[in-house]
C-alpha cells in the first residue's frame, strides 16, 4: 500500500484494524466459548468451531470473540458452546450441529434472542 | 488481517529475543500450521512486555493467560492443551517467588497489577512493525488533531498545562522548552530525539523504541508543528540494533502512509525525520555533545547558554527531548492536559518508566505513577530480594544518581524527593542492592564508569573524577588513610560545581550519596581494614570450618588455582597464600553444609600466614 492517508482514511483504518485486534483487550460485545475437552472434540466440537469462525468471517462480525475451554462436565450433551453477550448472563447450548450453531449466531449473537430449544441453562463455569 | 479466535502475543523485545523468543515464535507458527489452526490463531511479535526476567514470554488473548520462560520443546504441548483443548498449561505459567500456585492471568500478576501505562500502553499489545496496529489503538489521532484543529500556541499550552517534564533526567518543563524554541526568530529549526541511553542497567528508551516507535514519531511531528520545524533527527546508539531496525521500518511506513514527509495528512504541513547512529559514548547523552555528534564532530559538550533552544544544531534553534518524553506527547494531546495532570504529584505529573534490575526477583521494565512509594516498586512490583537476603539500597539514576537506603523506602518517587534524598530521577535506571553489596565498591564502580566516559574537555571532570577513583580504589584495597573521606568530599563538591556539563556535575553523586548514608562502611574500610559486606578482595579471606567440612571435594574441584588441599571424607584446608578470593569455594559448598565462610577483619587476618601478613594489613 502506498497510499497517502487523509484524516478520514486514518479514522477508517483505525476502526477496521481495531475490530480485528479487539480480542487482545479481552473485551468484545459477545464471546462464544466452544467446549473442547476430549469429549467435546470427539463429538464434533472442531466442526462447531469451524462453522463459528466461518460465520463470523462471512458475516463480517468484528466484535465477537471466540475462545475455547475444557470439558464442561456434561459429556453426553457435547458438543457444547457458551454464548455471552456483554452485560448479560452466559447461555450454554448443548448437542450442537453446524446448522444449530449458525442459528445461534443469527438469533442470539446478532439479534439477542436466546434459542431456548438448544439451551441447557443460563450460567457458566468459572474460567480463568 | 483476518478475524481470528486467538492472538498469541510473543514478546520480541531484546531481552526475550536473546533468550530465544524468535525460535519460540517460529515453533509456535509451525505447530499451529501443522494442527491446521493457521486460520484461527494469529501469532504476533510485539515489543518488550516488560517482565524481562521471565522471557521468552507469550500472552494468549483473549484469555489473558501469561506464559513465561518458554522453550521450543514446550510449544507442542501448549498448542495441544491450550489452543485445541482449551486447557491452559499451569506448568508454563508464572508462580510468584513466595508462592507455589501459579497466577494464570497477566492482569492478576503483581508485577503488572501496580503499573499504569501511558508511555508503554502499546507494549506487548501491538506489532511495532505494523503501522496499522498502531493506528488501531488511536495512533496518529493526536497528530491529526494537532495539525488540523490546534494552533502552535494551543499545542504548547496543552503540553505546559499537563505538567510534563523531561524524562531524560533533569526534569525541565517540556512545554517551556518548546515555547522558548518557538519564540526564536531564526529558521530553519530542528527537532532531536535523544535516544543515547548509556546508564549501566538502563533500557527504557530502547524498549520504548522497540515496542512503540510510532509513538515517538507522532510526538515529534506534534512538536515540529508547535515550533515550526521541518526536519528532525533521532539519535540512537548503535548498540541498539533492534530499536534502530524497528524505527527504520516505522519511519518508512509512516512516509508511505503520508504521516511523515510532505503535506502530512493533507494538512499542508511538512516534516521528516532521519536516524543518526551514535557510537555509544555516555557523554553523547548530554544535549550539546549529542548535537556536536550529529554535526559530525567529536561528542564534546559546550558551555550553556546559549541553550539549544536558542542555538543548537548548526547554530539553529533546536528542541531536544528524550525518547520517553516524546512518547508521552501523543496521549497528552489526544486525551488532554487535565487527564495527564490527574496522575502523579503536585510537581511531577504522569508516569515514569523504570528499568528494575540488580538483586530483585522481578527484573524488568515498569511504568508507575509519579509519587509511588519506592517500597511498592521494590516489594510489590519487584517481588522483593531473592535468596532471602535483605534489601540494602537502590541506586536510582545511574552514574548521575545516588543510593537510597532502607530507611527511605517510604520515599515517594518524584523529581524533588529523589533530589532531596541525594539521588536523581535520571533516565530511570533502578539498581537494587542487597546486603552483600559493598557501598565503597559500588561508588568505585560508578566513578570508574564516569571517569572512563569523561570527554576530558574540562579539568574538574577529567582530573577530579580520576583522583576520586584513585582514593576510592585505595580505600577498597585496604590502603585508605584518615582524611580520605574529607578529601573525597572536597573533590566531589569541586567536580560538581566546576564541571562544564551534566556528566561532571553529577559524577560525584554516587560517592556523595553513599557517604551520606553509609559513612560507617567507608570508616570500616579505612580504620578497621574491614569490608562489612565482605566484597573488597584485599580485606576478606575464605576459610573452611573443620567441624562442618564433610570432605566432599566440591570446593576443591571448584577452586581455579588449586589453593585447596584435602581428600575425600577428610577436612579440606585453603592455602591463603595461593587463594585469589574468587569465592568459587564459597559458592560450591552446599548451603546445608555451609563449611566455607567469608571473613573480614581480625578473624580473616588471622588466617593469613605470618610472612605475608605485614604487607596485607
Amino acid at each position: 500500500m502506498t497510499k497517502k492517508l487523509t484524516i478520514q482514511d486514518l479514522a477508517a483504518m483505525r476502526d477496521k484494524t481495531r475490530s480485528l485486534t479487539v480480542l487482545r483487550d479481552g473485551a468484545g460485545r459477545a464471546k462464544v466459548t466452544v467446549h473442547m475437552g476430549t469429549c467435546g472434540i470427539a463429538a464434533g466440537a472442531r466442526d462447531i468451531m469451524e462453522t463459528l469462525l466461518e460465520e463470523i468471517r462471512s458475516r463480517g462480525l468484528q466484535d465477537v470473540i471466540v475462545t475455547t475451554s475444557g470439558c464442561a462436565g456434561l459429556c453426553n450433551r457435547e458438543p457444547m458452546a457458551t454464548v455471552e453477550i456483554k452485560d448479560q448472563p452466559p447461555v450454554k447450548y448443548v448437542r450442537l450441529t453446524p446448522d444449530k450453531m449458525r442459528r445461534v449466531i443469527a438469533e442470539h449473537v446478532l439479534d439477542g434472542r436466546i434459542v431456548a430449544e438448544y439451551a441447557l441453562a443460563v450460567g457458566s463455569e468459572t474460567m480463568y | 488481517m483476518k478475524h481470528h479466535r486467538a492472538h498469541l502475543l510473543v514478546c520480541a523485545g531484546t531481552g526475550c529475543v536473546s533468550c530465544g523468543a524468535f525460535d519460540v515464535k517460529t515453533a509456535l507458527k509451525k505447530e499451529i500450521e501443522r494442527r491446521g489452526l493457521a486460520d484461527e490463531i494469529l501469532v504476533v511479535a510485539t515489543g518488550c512486555n516488560g517482565f524481562c526476567e521471565k522471557g521468552p514470554i507469550v500472552l494468549v488473548r483473549p484469555d489473558d493467560i501469561f506464559y513465561q520462560r518458554l522453550s521450543v520443546d514446550d510449544i507442542p504441548l501448549l498448542v495441544e492443551e491450550h489452543l485445541i483443548k482449551g486447557r491452559p498449561v499451569a506448568r508454563l505459567m508464572y508462580t510468584p517467588p513466595a508462592d507455589t500456585k501459579p497466577v494464570p492471568k497477566m492482569a492478576d500478576i503483581e508485577f503488572f497489577r501496580h503499573q499504569r501505562l501511558i508511555v508503554l500502553r502499546n507494549r506487548g499489545r501491538i506489532d511495532p512493525e505494523k503501522i496499522e496496529e498502531y493506528i488501531a489503538y488511536d495512533g496518529y489521532q493526536a497528530m491529526a488533531k494537532a495539525l488540523t484543529e490546534m494552533t502552535p500556541e494551543e499545542i504548547i499550552a496543552e503540553i505546559s498545562a499537563s505538567g510534563l517534564r523531561g524524562r531524560g533526567g533533569a526534569g525541565f518543563p517540556t512545554g517551556k522548552k518548546w515555547d522558548l524554541c518557538r519564540k526564536e526568530k531564526a529558521s530553519p529549526k530542528y527537532l532531536i530525539c535523544n535516544g543515547d541511553e548509556g546508564d549501566p542497567g538502563a533500557f527504557m528508551d530502547r524498549s520504548v523504541l522497540e515496542a512503540d516507535p510510532h509513538a515517538v514519531l507522532e510526538g515529534m511531528v506534534i512538536a515540529a508543528r508547535a515550533i515550526s520545524a521541518a526536519r528532525g533527527f533521532i539519535y540512537i546508539r548503535n548498540e541498539y540494533p533492534l530499536a534502530i531496525q524497528r524505527l527504520d521500518i516505522a519511519i518508512r511506513s509512516a512516509r508511505e502512509f503520508g504521516l511523515l514527509g510532505e503535506n502530512i495528512l493533507g494538512s499542508g504541513f511538512d516534516f521528516d525525520v532521519e536516524i543518526v547512529r551514535g557510537a555509544g559514548a555516555f557523554v553523547s547523552g548530554e544535549e550539546t555533545a549529542l548535537i556536536a555528534s550529529i554535526e559530525g564532530q567529536r561528542a564534546a559538550p559546550r558551555q550553556r547558554p546559549p541553550y539549544p533552544a536558542q542555538s543548537g544544531l548548526w547554530g539553529q534553534p533546536t528542541t531536544i527531548n528524550n525518547v520517553e518524553t516524546w512518547a508521552n506527547v501523543p496521549s497528552i494531546i489526544r486525551r488532554g492536559a487535565a487527564w495527564f495532570a490527574g496522575l502523579g504529584t503536585e510537581t511531577s505529573k504522569g508516569t515514569k518508566v523504570f528499568s528494575l534490575v540488580g538483586k530483585i526477583n522481578n527484573t524488568g521494565l515498569v511504568e508507575v505513577p509519579m509519587g509511588i512509594r519506592l517500597d511498592e516498586i521494590v516489594n510489590n512490583i519487584g517481588g522483593g530480594i531473592p535468596n532471602g537476603r535483605k534489601f540494602k539500597a537502590v541506586q536510582i539514576g545511574g552514574p548521575s544518581g545516588g543510593c537510597i537506603p532502607t530507611e527511605l523506602l517510604d520515599l515517594p518517587v518524584d523529581y524533588e524527593s529523589l533530589t532531596r534524598a541525594g539521588a536523581m530521577m535520571g533516565s530511570g535506571g533502578m539498581i537494587v542492592m542487597d546486603e552483600d553489596t559493598c557501598m565503597v565498591d559500588i561508588a568505585l564502580y560508578f566513578l570508574r564508569f564516569t571517569q572512563e566516559e569523561s570527554c576530558g574537555k574540562c579539568a574538574p571532570c577529567r582530573i577530579g573524577t580520576r583522583r576520586m577513583a584513585e582514593i576510592l580504589a585505595g580505600i577498597a584495597a585496604g590502603e585508605g588513610r584518615p582524611g580520605d573521606i574529607e578529601k573525597l568530599e572536597e573533590l566531589a563538591w569541586t567536580v560538581k560545581r566546576g564541571s562544564l556539563c551534566g556528566l561532571g556535575q553529577t559524577a560525584p553523586n554516587p560517592v556523595l550519596s553513599t557517604l551520606r548514608y553509609f559513612r560507617d562502611e567507608y570508616r570500616a574500610h579505612i580504620e578497621d581494614k574491614t569490608c562489612p559486606a565482605r566484597v573488597c578482595k584485599n580485606l576478606i579471606s575464605f576459610a573452611i570450618d573443620p567441624e562442618k567440612c564433610v570432605g566432599c571435594l566440591l570446593c576443591l574441584k571448584a577452586c581455579p588455582v588449586n589453593a585447596i588441599a584435602g581428600e575425600r571424607k577428610k577436612v579440606h584446608v585453603i592455602d591463603q597464600a595461593l587463594c585469589i578470593k574468587c569465592g568459587a569455594c564459597f559458592t560450591a559448598c552446599p548451603v546445608k553444609i555451609g563449611a566455607v565462610s567469608k571473613l573480614t577483619g581480625e578473624k580473616g587476618r588471622a588466617l593469613v600466614p605470618e610472612a605475608t601478613r605485614a604487607t596485607t594489613s
